[in-house]
């Protein structure tokens, strides 16, 4: 019996070295070996702990079989019953943050071991699972493995020890909005007195109660009457027209673009593809419409079930784009949207 | 980019397949789609059923639009 404590693995079809996006929709499997970060992982445990298996799915399989991934996963868990569950690290990356995201979750909650993954603080898995798990801070793209995998590894053996996890920052793991109680030999009141004085000589002052930052949009009111509304169609898809002229890129999007379609009954090819760099492309430059559905809208305007399309379509590529640039986007596209009396709008993503 | 653009008062259907995201971001109407990398289609399916699962899809994103809501809603 070897007294290291025992690790399981999860990585996506890409870390597993399985491929590409061309790859995104296997199934998920299990090896009984390391696999990619998982070898790296395992070095930087001091020979403490030792990844005992590989779990790898695709990562579009993953977000359409949420169910049966997930009772795959669980099931080699209870068989191989690690002592600490790891996965990723999914740096920006939506599809692979969600599924390490929900995996963790599961895990944490069915079979109450500690759990640790990595993610860039804008992954749209945190949320899902940042109570739940340990999620090292990562930065945005794979270049940062190096310097994810030494604080994952560090974590993981303090975590299978039972050893004191230090701080948020102390530790490198996203704040999991918890609170501590600690010993201090300083008594509240003088803390808060000192935090306000160094407040009002302009200081660095740390808060200890950090508040959590709300940013919702009430929903819009409803369109009356949808015989009457123009609507507008956007998508974050990336379907340019052929050559795509605005040379959006195909992934880390720092600009959309518009194209007039008022003369088009379809999005069809060739005239129009994907330039989209995170999924595979074969579906949508087949019929564009699978991505951004014009050719629907225009027979609803036909039909007069709408009153009309708006004049322009709207698109840029969702892959890895910063939440700061999204939110610029969104912005300017609002902007032009209300300008031009636009009632409502269909928005889709892949 | 749904949020900032429903901030002008605008309503906004995200028609996405990971709605989790969808939600995460801020979406207020959301309509779950097929799959990632075709949305609004199906390539197992002959054209002409295609078609009329991308018609039906759209008309609910449509609907989503015309029904008043309070908080965030999948339109199902």
């Amino acid at each position: 019996m070897s007294d290291k404590f025992k690790v399981l693995y999860y990585v996506n079809q890409f870390f597993g070295q399985i491929g590409g996006e061309d790859k995104a929709g296997i199934e998920p499997e299990f090896r009984k070996e390391k696999v990619g970060p998982a070898i790296g992982f395992e070095s930087k445990l001091k020979s403490e702990g030792e990844v005992i298996g590989t779990l790898i799915c695709g990562d579009n399989y993953f977000n359409e079989h949420k169910e049966e991934s997930l009772s795959f996963v669980m099931d080699v868990i209870k068989k191989e019953a690690p002592d600490i569950f790891v996965a990723g690290p999914a740096f920006n990356a939506g599809r692979y943050g969600v599924a390490c995201a929900e995996i963790c979750k599961a895990v944490a909650d069915e079979m109450g071991i500690p759990v640790v993954t990595g993610m860039y603080i804008e992954n749209p898995g945190l949320d899902t699972c940042r109570k739940e798990a340990y999620v090292i801070e990562t930065s945005d793209s794979a270049g940062g493995m190096r310097k994810a995998l030494p604080s994952m590894a560090k974590i993981t053996c303090k975590l299978a020890k039972g050893l004191e996890i230090g701080s948020p920052e102390e530790e490198g793991f996203i704040a999991r909005g918890m609170r501590k109680s600690l010993i201090v030999e300083k008594r509240g009141s003088l803390r808060a007195v000192e935090m306000l004085l160094k407040r009002l000589k302009g200081e660095e002052f740390e808060t200890e109660m950090p508040m959590p930052v709300f940013n919702i949009v009430e929903p819009a009111a409803a369109i009356k009457d949808l015989s009457k509304a123009t609507i507008a169609l956007c998508t974050s898809g990336g379907i340019v027209p052929a050559g795509n002229p605005d040379h959006i890129q195909s992934a880390s999007a720092q600009k959309w673009g518009k194209y007039d379609v008022s003369g088009r009954d379809a999005l069809n090819a060739p005239d129009f593809y994907t330039t989209h760099g995170g999924y595979d492309p074969v579906y949508a430059n087949e019929i564009p419409d699978r991505v951004a559905p014009l050719d629907i809208l225009k027979e609803f305007e036909k039909e007069g079930y709408i009153g009309k399309v708006n004049n322009y379509f709207y698109t840029t590529t969702g892959t890895g784009t910063s939440v700061a640039n999204a939110v610029k986007f969104g912005t300017e596209i609002g902007k032009e949207l209300k300008e031009a009396g636009v009632d409502g709008v269909i928005l889709t993503s892949t | 980019m749904v949020k900032e653009i429903e901030r002008y008062g605008i309503p906004i259907v995200h028609m996405a397949t990971i709605t989790t995201i969808s939600q995460s971001v801020g979406a207020n109407r959301i309509v779950p789609t097929v799959a990632i990398p075709h949305p609004v289609g199906n390539p197992t399916l002959k054209p002409e059923d295609e078609k009329a699962l991308r018609k039906e899809m759209v008309k609910r994103a449509l609907d989503a639009l015309a029904t008043d809501i309070t908080e965030t809603t999948h339109f199902e």
